[in-house]
């Protein structure tokens, strides 16, 4: 386990029904940091993000970000934390900048022109900045998003399939990013289903299997023939 | 909020083409029903009015909350720090600016298809459009929020909304009954007292709760 970590978790259960989704998870995500959570359908990585970011509750056990409690502290942790999930959170019928300034508005940041147009090229979309969503590509709806997570500088940020409907061009452009902001001190904690380049952001591997982290191991030692044979072995299933 | 609300609905002018369209509809249903009769016509053109006017604003209320399903919004909306209330009163806001258009179109068109001389009462009668509207919308607004994630939603908001709104909608056709009949404002004066009353605890009501709502 890390020593001071961003994101603590321990002993997390989460039933729904019937179903018990997560069974005791325990997991410990440093500053600068970055945890690739794998598994397969149904195991629990979505539902472990979400309570992290404070959109859903745990039947039992903790979740922490920077020693706030998730459940009960929800107000101290979110401006902690930038979440993209499979909704990317912007209107389509707003353009790129319009959305950039209402979700600034919203949370009480900076909104004027200069700090949006600077967002907004971070993400390498600042001549699309008039431009109506609606228009946007998944990938540059996907890019938006995380220039507004962006704005409030968070310290830490939970990614849900960072690099779907991204091309090879921005997906080599998100791992660069990601690397600045585990750079610059900020814990990751994303959930993926592939085994490919995205999996270069990560510092460690948490396989969820039944419910539990059923393999907790740094990535820099295992080459991807060695990730897949892992995965298979803890979830009995071909990646 | 109700920038980003206002601005959404000028580009896809989904609600307010609908409302308008409903609006229209229903009144040739409510002229081919009465007729010419002007005394039967005087007796229940209140109920009407204020008929059309719920019934279009239940149609826009019930959407306010549908563009934050658009890509998950609503989890943005529920991540962003601070005072959630500021969100109900941004959502409250764009609603009664989209209702007082509404209801201006539709009180425009019930004086040309029923030949109706407003101009007279027309303040008194904006005042007691102004009030029955707060109060609709706030009460709309936060059961819309209530309802935005249920699956029965078109059917759980109506049931759920039109009790709540007797106060409203007794105040508010008893004062234009008055007001239509050239009854002075001061004789309506306890029906504009309960319609004070009733937005005052709404809006109270939107302000403490909806945090708890949008938090589920």
């Amino acid at each position: 386990m890390v020593a001071d970590p961003l994101i603590r978790v321990r002993g997390l259960v989460r039933v729904f029904g019937a179903t018990r989704v997560l069974d005791g998870v325990d997991l410990d995500v440093a500053a600068g940091e970055a945890v690739a959570l794998l598994g397969p359908n149904g195991a629990g990585k979505t539902t472990l993000l979400k309570i992290v970011a404070t959109l859903l509750r745990p039947t039992r056990g903790t979740a922490t970000v920077a020693g706030h409690d998730c459940a009960r502290e929800p107000e101290a942790v979110r401006p902690l934390i930038g979440v993209v999930a499979h909704g990317v959170q912007v209107y389509d019928d707003l353009t790129a900048r319009e959305n950039l300034r209402f979700w600034a508005t919203l949370s009480g940041l900076p909104a004027d022109r200069d700090t949006l147009t600077q967002a907004l090229a971070e993400v390498d979309l600042e001549r699309h900045a008039q431009t109506r969503v609606r228009t946007f590509s998944a990938g540059m709806k996907r890019r938006l998003a995380l220039a507004r997570v962006g704005l409030a500088r968070p310290r830490v940020l939970l990614l849900d399939e960072p690099f779907a409907a991204l091309d090879a061009r921005a997906r080599k452009w998100l791992e660069g990013r990601l690397e600045t902001f585990k750079a610059g001190g900020g814990a990751l904690m994303m959930a993926t289903h592939s085994f490919g380049r995205e999996l270069g952001a990560a510092d460690r591997l948490a396989i969820l299997a039944g419910g539990r982290i059923a393999l907790d191991t740094p990535r820099a030692a295992l080459a991807p023939d060695d990730v897949q044979r892992l995965y298979a072995a803890h979830t009995e299933e071909a990646p | 909020m109700a920038w980003k609300d206002l601005l959404v609905e000028r580009r896809s002018k989904e609600t307010l083409n609908a409302l308008l369209f409903f609006s229209l509809a229903l009144l040739f249903v409510f002229q081919f029903a009465l007729g010419p009769d002007r005394e039967r016509l005087a007796a229940v053109l209140p109920g009407l009015l204020w008929l059309g006017f719920i019934l279009s604003g239940m149609l826009g209320l019930g959407r306010v909350f549908l563009v934050e399903r658009e890509n998950d919004c609503w989890e943005g909306l529920l991540l962003a720090p601070g005072d959630k209330s500021a969100i109900y009163l941004g959502k409250l806001g764009g609603s009664l600016a989209l209702m007082f258009v509404m209801e201006a179109i539709v009180l425009l068109l019930f004086a040309l298809f029923f030949n109706l001389d407003l101009a007279p009462v027309l303040p008194g009668l904006a005042l007691v459009i102004g009030l029955g509207t707060l109060g609709f919308a706030a009460i709309g607004t936060l059961f819309a929020a209530m309802t935005a994630q249920a699956r029965a939603r078109e059917l759980l908001f109506p049931v759920l909304l039109l009790p709540v709104l007797v106060p409203v909608l007794l105040g508010t056709v008893k004062a234009t009954e008055a007001l239509l009949l050239r009854e002075p404002l001061a004789d309506v004066a306890h029906w504009l007292k309960l319609l004070v009353a009733a937005d005052v605890v709404y809006l109270v009501a939107g302000l403490l709760t909806f945090d708890f709502i949008l938090e589920g």
